[in-house]
């Protein structure tokens, strides 16, 4: 594309945005002032300001041990009881908020969608980032307690992007369906605290998944999410939580799926966003 | 030379009305609807499909067609719903096209808000950056601006304030002062002049004339006639959704000035029609007129208004009273009159014949809006009252008497010439 002939753009009834993709790259930035707006927004007028990062997860782990370790006596072998529920509970609040931010961002940034053209994807992406940034301030937590019960990963935490990448994935999949749905039915905001609070009973986070029964096994795999969280503590725990792949295949299957088919959606309705929100 | 926009057919349309099933409306009320829809054709299978409530299409813009070449500056102008707005989101995407074809060279960046995606929470200095990228500039050419923008915006002592605990004069500035700063090569802009006190205006509009002569392509929407004529070298009017006209500024803003649509200057009883009455007096016309009793063709801020009242006296000895109310559209009342200033006639019995009763609306009162007149006349001893509500409706445009050199919105009801003076004390 040389100077005098700048790009041409083209727009018709029901044809998708071409170049949709080059318009994503372009926008980049946009999705890291998102972002920067999103965290520095929160912390204003706190006087502990960023370590909210660090302490909301600190005091979650901290009833989740009280709770399942000293009441419900559930077993943790040899992994420390903390530790085994802060490797589940990064990649669980993770997902849970950047789901729960997602599916809000959209209508949250109405006056946005409705007075200036960018890609819309950039808007749940950013709140995916934003959630991202909190998982690695938290991970100081998990990485003190590590030092603490002195119980450090070996060579299998190099698997550890593999399923950060998953856990994003997954977000990011469920808040574009739930982004792009709430626009037109804002009945999806009230469902969404249900499903965060379910899923915190179905997923592996105050226990481990081995106590389910064998024959359950599949059953409870059907949740996307436990793939994900025996996938960070087989990482991060030295392997005590052993893979097991059915689990671990079927979560990619359906994230990858839920993922496809969600961008699809998402573009098919984004054009008209501006109409309806 | 190629124009750098082109747009063939453009249309688009909204769908109203109560059964929103393409729309939006929440999943319970698809859901009941629906069934409600099931329900019926239960109970009434014979009844015609037509007969249930239908989508209602409004057609915001339809068949618009026209082309810009490079460096052009175009006003677009047209009263409230013409769908100018329509058609500066389907120039900046915001929305889609429900059919046609629009093609654009260039890069385009629209401004059809000031200050969109500020937020309150964050100082001058981080909107800065963040609506710069909003507006499409990167973080290399915001930093590059940054000092210009502040310098423009007059902020720089509060600017590690957080915007919220601004005045809105100067939250105002510094949105301006971001947006001005793009350089597209293609600008659309929606009604931002409107915006802060007249010394910052001149300085806008200054900022957009300078953006006009650097050959930049430049879309304008105003409803503001002397921002257009002193912007813009060709104008396209639009009306209810179409281009009806399109050429140099001056025709299409006659044009404008001159379209008197769904506006009602007059109103007129034939000899024994169903005039409206009471026992003692019949209304025979009620119409807007200039001072030598013809009737006003446009009405802008500087014209001056006759309501002439014109009514028969059926019984000898009636005394008449008149009264003139002035609505808004929004129906709220803005002004009223009684006659009981009139020197011959008010108050003193009348014998029968016709008589014409004159109100005098002076010039530099009114805003350019609309407004609608509603008389009342009474009969004897100021009962038996006779109303004709909205008699008149009248559009008043805007004029240059008041504004001067003011380029912006006047708030308020009306829009008085009030006398100002400043003297050293």
């Amino acid at each position: 594309m040389s100077e005098n002939q700048p790009p041409v753009t083209i727009i018709e009834a029901g044809q998708s945005v071409r170049h949709y993709w080059r318009d994503l790259w372009r926008y980049r930035e946009l999705l890291f002032f998102l972002c920067w707006r999103d965290i520095l927004v929160r912390y204003k007028q706190t006087v502990l300001g960023i370590a909210w990062s660090i302490l909301k997860p600190f005091l979650t782990m901290v009833v989740f041990t009280l709770i399942f370790s000293r009441l419900a006596k559930l077993p943790a072998g040899n992994v420390p009881y903390p530790v085994m529920v802060f490797a589940a509970l990064l990649p669980w609040q993770f997902i849970a908020t950047a789901f729960t931010e997602a599916g809000m961002s959209l209508t949250g940034n109405a006056n946005l969608i409705s007075k200036v053209y960018f890609p819309r994807m950039i808007i749940p992406a950013s709140t995916i980032l934003v959630s991202l940034v909190d998982l690695l301030l938290a991970s100081i937590v998990l990485l003190g307690l590590m030092f603490w019960y002195d119980f450090l990963p070996d060579w299998r935490l190099a698997a550890l992007p593999l399923f950060m990448l998953l856990a994003a994935a997954s977000a990011l999949a469920a808040g574009l369906w739930v982004a792009a749905l709430n626009v037109r039915f804002r009945d999806v905001a009230n469902v969404i605290p249900f499903v965060i609070q379910f899923s915190l009973f179905a997923s592996p986070v105050g226990f481990r998944s081995e106590v389910v029964p064998e024959h359950l096994r599949i059953l409870f795999s059907l949740n996307p999410l436990v793939g994900v969280i025996d996938g960070f503590r087989w990482a991060l725990l030295r392997g005590s939580a052993p893979l097991y792949w059915p689990a671990l295949l079927y979560s990619v299957l359906l994230v990858s799926v839920l993922l496809l088919a969600g961008i699809r959606y998402f573009r098919i309705t984004e054009k008209r966003f501006a109409d309806i929100i | 030379m190629d124009p750098v926009i082109s747009v063939e057919n453009l249309s688009k349309q909204y769908v109203i009305g109560h059964r929103q099933g393409e729309q939006g409306g929440s999943l319970r009320e698809l859901i009941s609807a629906g069934a409600g829809r099931f329900a019926r054709r239960l109970f009434n299978p014979l009844a015609h499909r037509s007969s249930e409530r239908t989508t209602e299409l409004f057609h915001a813009l339809h068949g618009v067609s026209f082309q810009v070449a490079q460096g052009e500056r175009i006003g677009i102008i047209g009263r409230n719903g013409a769908g100018k707005s329509t058609l500066l989101k389907l120039l900046s995407r915001i929305t889609e096209p429900s059919g046609g074809r629009i093609a654009i060279r260039g890069r385009v960046s629209s401004l059809l808000e000031v200050g969109t995606g500020f937020h309150p929470e964050l100082t001058g200095r981080e909107n800065i950056y963040l609506n710069g990228a909003i507006l499409g500039m990167s973080r290399a050419e915001i930093r590059r601006k940054f000092d210009a923008i502040v310098d423009f915006a007059e902020i720089d002592r509060f600017l590690d304030t957080p915007v919220k605990r601004y005045s809105s004069g100067m939250y105002v500035r510094l949105a301006f002062a971001v947006a001005a700063h793009l350089e597209p090569e293609i600008l659309i802009v929606d009604e931002v002049l409107a915006v802060g006190d007249a010394q910052f205006q001149k300085k806008c509009f200054g900022k957009m004339e300078e953006i006009g002569q650097e050959g930049r392509t430049v879309l304008f929407v105003s409803h503001n006639m002397t921002a257009i004529r002193s912007l813009c070298s060709r104008a396209l009017l639009l009306h209810q959704g179409a281009l009806v006209l399109d050429d140099d500024v001056a025709t299409a803003i006659d044009g404008y000035l001159g379209g008197s649509c769904e506006q009602v200057h007059r109103l007129e009883w034939s000899e024994g029609a169903a005039a409206p009455q009471n026992s003692s007096a019949l209304l025979r016309r009620i119409a807007a007129c200039d001072r030598n009793g013809v009737l006003l063709e446009t009405i802008t801020t500087d014209t001056e208004l006759q309501i002439e009242i014109v009514f028969a006296v059926k019984s000898a000895g009636a005394s008449i009273g008149l009264t003139l109310i002035v609505h808004d559209t929004d129906n709220s009342c803005v002004f009223s009159s009684i006659n009981n200033s009139e020197p011959n006639w008010y108050g003193a019995p009348m014998p029968v014949g016709t008589y014409r009763s004159v109100c005098i609306i002076p010039g530099r009162l009114l805003n350019n809006r609309r407004y609608t007149v509603t008389v009342n006349l009474f009969g004897k001893s100021f009962t038996d009252l006779v109303t004709v509500r909205e008699a008149l409706r009248l559009e008043v445009l805007d004029g240059v008497a008041v504004r001067r050199d003011y380029f912006g919105e006047y708030g308020g009801y009306l829009r008085p010439d009030l006398e100002w003076s400043t003297a050293r004390v």
